[in-house]
């Protein structure tokens, strides 16, 4: 019996007064009181973090250019095609 | 031929920072066990984390237990060369890892005491103590507020988890009344305010723990029974097998550096 | 290192794409332009990275074992903190490393459950048991100066997110092997038990060390895509003569013999190894040695014993969100 997949957060992190937020990786946690908390384990060990954003990453809307200097339709899609930011019909079984 | 244990002098001061620094080092030395083997990653580095701030602690304590013995002593020699009976460590510290629960329920009775207590000692009258206050004290206060949110998941869980978490309570319960003992040798220390009185800080740390518990859907036990002795040196059998894994290479290769 | 197991013929001229789109592809790598997730890529680009990724990640969580093997008995306070640190580091960079090839479109679960498997390989080297302390010593000297020599070039890979995590990976990279080489300095400044422990680390390691390279040029297949898409800046070979050039003065002056009669200067002044024993590594690599099986075995029991957790903070989520939305109703 497989655990349904935790779900995966995008950290954003603002090392010092002034910067803005960068983002710097992603981590996986239950809820958001969690992510927060892994977010500070895993990335601002070394006291790199004064503010820290955890974002779940399906809601995050990108436009990514595709290729250099070739049209593009400015289309809103995710970050990056990961299986869990599109659900699957239960009836459709494991995918 | 095996290194022998150091004499110690305990005068109270040195006592009193000896018995920090163990809860500090043993509770550091059981997390460590972890590594490698958490349930996921990210709590992997969250139990190291914490594992690393205690044995940061202990380091700076058993420092200051040796500038104030003034015998030649070091933090090493206090740590890998004192038998069990020496040794002055609450005994909740030395208990096993046993289950992620247990592990999660002795880290979060012994943060919600460490954090009150930390705080309290920052208007000790010892400078020396009351920075090593200052800075603990912000990391007992991220232990608690992890520990707590793991209580409250594991409680508030499924079933199962709620069954294991429940047992940890059950298990862990009698050993945190030691947390505010005081002996003759600490009283001085309080009443000349450089040490804080523990046993003022039980009406809020039941009510934390009380708070936690009811959010995580779970039952403190109502005994008042506890078990004493570990800061006495009368330990429970687990710390031995602790300390012969902790010690093995000094005691293996005597006046060896490393 | 992390392509060691990695098969050939990933079949990428035989599928039908774009070749504009491929060429295009190959232009961006060409002019070091970095490839992100959302860019059009071949599906053999994805594949082999993927793999490449997720195998570096996975030998970053079964390193932390060998190592993790001495916290308790680190000889001081000083090595105990930092041994410590340093293996959560390694964790660490399995983190950055899931995130990255979660960026190719495969979860963390599923990668894992391909490790557990044993389907998915991870770094040879941590097959081999830390049987001293002078092995943690030798493990940060030699095998984190062997990672080190493979991953700088990595921080200029194609694939953005791998070249980012590279970087990071990197920049905390630097006090492990110092860490190491201390220890083992350390040892041979020691008494004669130390010295001799250092030598016995130093006999056992070299040659398993030397294999994480990876099979000789000659002999490995993969590399023609990689080396085009610029995964792999380096061959293994070259990697490996660096490596041991490096090396070598480094154990001389710890006063350390290399476990190899046969080794010796060209007129270059490199040092020439003797032939390695590929038999070894491709039975380490199919399974069989020392320790795969305790380390596999290791890594399934925490997948295992923390599968309640897991169920449990997932329970908590779903009846915190459910708890939220009917106080919203209200």
């Amino acid at each position: 019996m497989a655990t349904p997949n935790t779900p995966l957060w995008e950290v954003f992190i603002r090392s010092r007064n002034g910067l803005a937020h960068k983002h710097c990786g992603s981590l996986h946690a239950s809820d958001a009181t969690m992510a927060l908390q892994a977010a500070r384990d895993i990335y601002t060990r070394r006291g790199e973090g004064l503010s820290i954003w955890v974002v779940p990453s399906n809601a995050i809307t990108a436009s990514d250019p595709s290729e250099k200097g070739m049209m593009f339709e400015p289309a809103e899609s995710k970050i990056y095609r990961h299986p869990t930011f599109y659900d699957v019909p239960d009836e459709v079984g494991h995918m | 031929m095996a290194a022998p244990s150091i004499k110690v002098s305990e005068t109270p001061l040195v006592l009193y920072a000896l018995r920090r620094a163990d809860d500090a080092l043993i509770l550091g030395h059981r997390l460590s066990e972890w590594c490698g083997h958490a349930p996921a990653l990210e709590e992997d580095m969250a139990l190291a984390n914490i594992a690393l701030d205690l044995l940061g602690q202990a380091r700076t304590l058993y420092s200051y237990a040796a500038e104030v013995e003034g015998k030649g002593n070091d933090e090493d020699k206090f740590a890998y060369l004192r038998d069990v009976r020496q040794y002055r460590n609450l005994l909740l510290a030395e208990q096993p890892n046993s289950d992620f629960a247990h592990t999660l329920v002795r880290q979060f009775f012994y943060s919600a005491f460490a954090d009150l207590y930390w705080r309290a000692m920052m208007q000790s009258r010892n400078p020396t103590l009351a920075a090593i206050a200052a800075k603990s004290e912000k990391e007992s206060a991220y232990h608690l507020r992890h520990s707590s949110e793991w209580v409250i998941r594991l409680g508030d869980g499924t079933e199962e988890s709620h069954r294991r978490t429940q047992a940890a309570i059950d298990d862990l319960w009698a050993f945190t009344g030691e947390m505010f003992e005081v002996d003759e040798a600490e009283r001085g220390l309080i009443d000349a305010g450089i040490a804080v009185d523990p046993a003022t800080l039980k009406p809020h740390w039941l009510k934390t723990v009380a708070g936690i518990a009811a959010e995580a859907t779970l039952a403190l036990p109502k005994s008042d029974w506890m078990q004493q002795g570990g800061r006495h040196g009368r330990h429970s059998e687990h710390l031995g097998h602790l300390l012969s894994e902790l010690q093995s290479m000094q005691r293996t290769f005597p006046g060896a550096a490393w | 290192m992390y392509t060691q197991a990695l098969n050939t013929s990933d079949g990428d001229d035989r599928n039908i794409e774009d070749a504009a789109r491929a060429a295009a592809f190959q232009a961006r790598v060409d002019a070091e332009e970095r490839i992100e997730p959302n860019d059009w890529m071949p599906a053999a680009y994805r594949k082999t990275l993927t793999r490449q990724i997720s195998q570096h990640a996975h030998s970053e969580i079964v390193g932390m074992l060998p190592e993790g093997n001495w916290i308790t008995r680190a000889p001081s306070l000083r090595r105990k903190v930092a041994l410590l640190a340093k293996v959560q580091d390694e964790c660490g960079h399995g983190l950055y490393l899931y995130a990255a090839a979660e960026t190719l479109g495969t979860s963390r679960e599923e990668l894992v459950d391909a490790m557990l498997a044993g389907k998915a390989k991870y770094s040879s080297i941590f097959n081999y048991p830390t049987l001293t302390w002078a092995d943690i010593g030798t493990i940060g000297w030699l095998v984190d100066g062997a990672a080190i020599m493979n991953q700088i070039p990595l921080c200029r890979c194609s694939y953005g997110p791998y070249a980012r995590a590279m970087i990071r990976v990197c920049k905390e990279e630097s006090f492990h092997q110092r860490q190491g080489f201390e220890i083992m300095l350390k040892l041979s400044r020691g008494t004669d038990d130390q010295k001799a422990m250092a030598q016995d680390a130093l006999n056992r390691w070299w040659w398993p060390v030397l294999m994480m390279f990876g099979p000789p040029d000659k002999v490995s297949q993969h590399s023609d895509t990689s080396t085009k898409w610029r995964i792999k800046r380096f061959s293994n070979d070259e990697l490996r003569q660096k490596f041991v050039d490096a090396t070598v003065p480094q154990a001389h002056f710890l006063g350390l013999t290399i476990p190899d009669p046969g080794m010796k200067q060209d007129e270059a002044g490199r040092w020439i190894h003797s032939p390695i024993d590929w038999n070894e590594f491709n039975q380490v690599l199919a399974g069989n040695g020392p320790c795969n099986r305790d380390r596999m075995a290791a890594r399934r029991k925490a997948h295992d014993e923390g599968a309640w957790v897991r169920e449990a903070a997932a329970a908590y989520a779903e009846k915190r969100a459910r708890r939220q939305t009917a106080q919203a109703a209200e």
